[in-house]
């Protein structure tokens, strides 16, 4: 069963990685991903992050469900935040364990790939002048990113 | 005919530009799909037209799942519109 938080507190990465690999033995691979709030330049004061309530969970549970289908996975972990994030806090984790380390490479990309681009966040902008600023536009180099999964 | 409620919720610039997260209607007979209530939508009112100008671009999800806009309504509960999402 993988694990899936959806909250405003900050979480650690070796604090969910022992939780996946505390106890066993048959693990030889964890790979985690942390996504953090950029200051692009000294500009940006904080990222607002509004989510889906309910949706956001379901989302990212059928996005694992996929990986967990995909890879022989041993543990994972996915966790995103939201609320205002300041640069240098973490926004997004993805812990990915398996036997060997490709399965745990591709699963982790591909949770990320589909994250970004399916689970319901949206990115506010406040900038450092105080200015509020724009929604985060989505990337076209996302899609294609999720799109290579296709197959 | 049961005329049911709909409970809509909008999200991100779309809900900043409507001016409200959720709210409740009923659907008038003709609008089956999700493409039909978002053009019904869009005649409501200045702010609903420009939340949706651009209709293609807007991702909509019946009862908290992905659906393509030509998706009949159907028995839906809950139907959300929203931007491209910028999570991750």
């Amino acid at each position: 069963m993988p694990t899936i938080r959806v909250q405003t507190e900050a979480f650690d990465a070796a604090t969910e990685v022992n939780a996946i690999t505390a106890g066993r033995s048959d693990v030889g691979a964890v790979v985690t991903f942390t996504g953090l709030c950029r200051d692009e330049g000294g500009t940006l004061a904080a990222l607002e992050l509004e989510h889906y309530p309910g949706m956001a969970e379901a989302e990212i549970a059928r996005v694992a469900a996929q990986a967990e289908s995909r890879w022989p996975l041993m543990g994972l972990t996915a966790i995103h935040r939201f609320g205002r994030i300041a640069p240098g806090e973490p926004i997004v984790l993805v812990v990915t364990a398996s036997a060997h380390r490709s399965a745990a490479f591709e699963a982790a990309e591909f949770l990320m790939d589909y994250l970004k681009t399916r689970a319901p966040f949206w990115k506010k902008e406040h900038h450092a002048d105080g200015a509020q600023g724009d929604w985060v536009s989505a990337k076209d180099a996302d899609d294609a990113a999720m799109a290579r999964w296709d197959r | 005919m049961i005329m049911s409620e709909l409970n809509l919720r909008y999200f991100a610039w779309v809900r900043e530009r409507i001016g409200t997260a959720q709210e409740t209607v009923v659907l008038p007979a003709g609008v089956i799909t999700v493409a039909d209530l978002l053009a019904w939508l869009k005649e409501r009112g200045p702010e609903y037209a420009h939340a949706f100008e651009r209709a293609e671009i807007i991702r909509a999800a019946i009862d908290q799942t992905h659906v393509p806009h030509e998706t009949p309504v159907g028995t839906a509960r809950e139907v959300a519109f929203f931007p491209p999402m910028t999570g991750g």
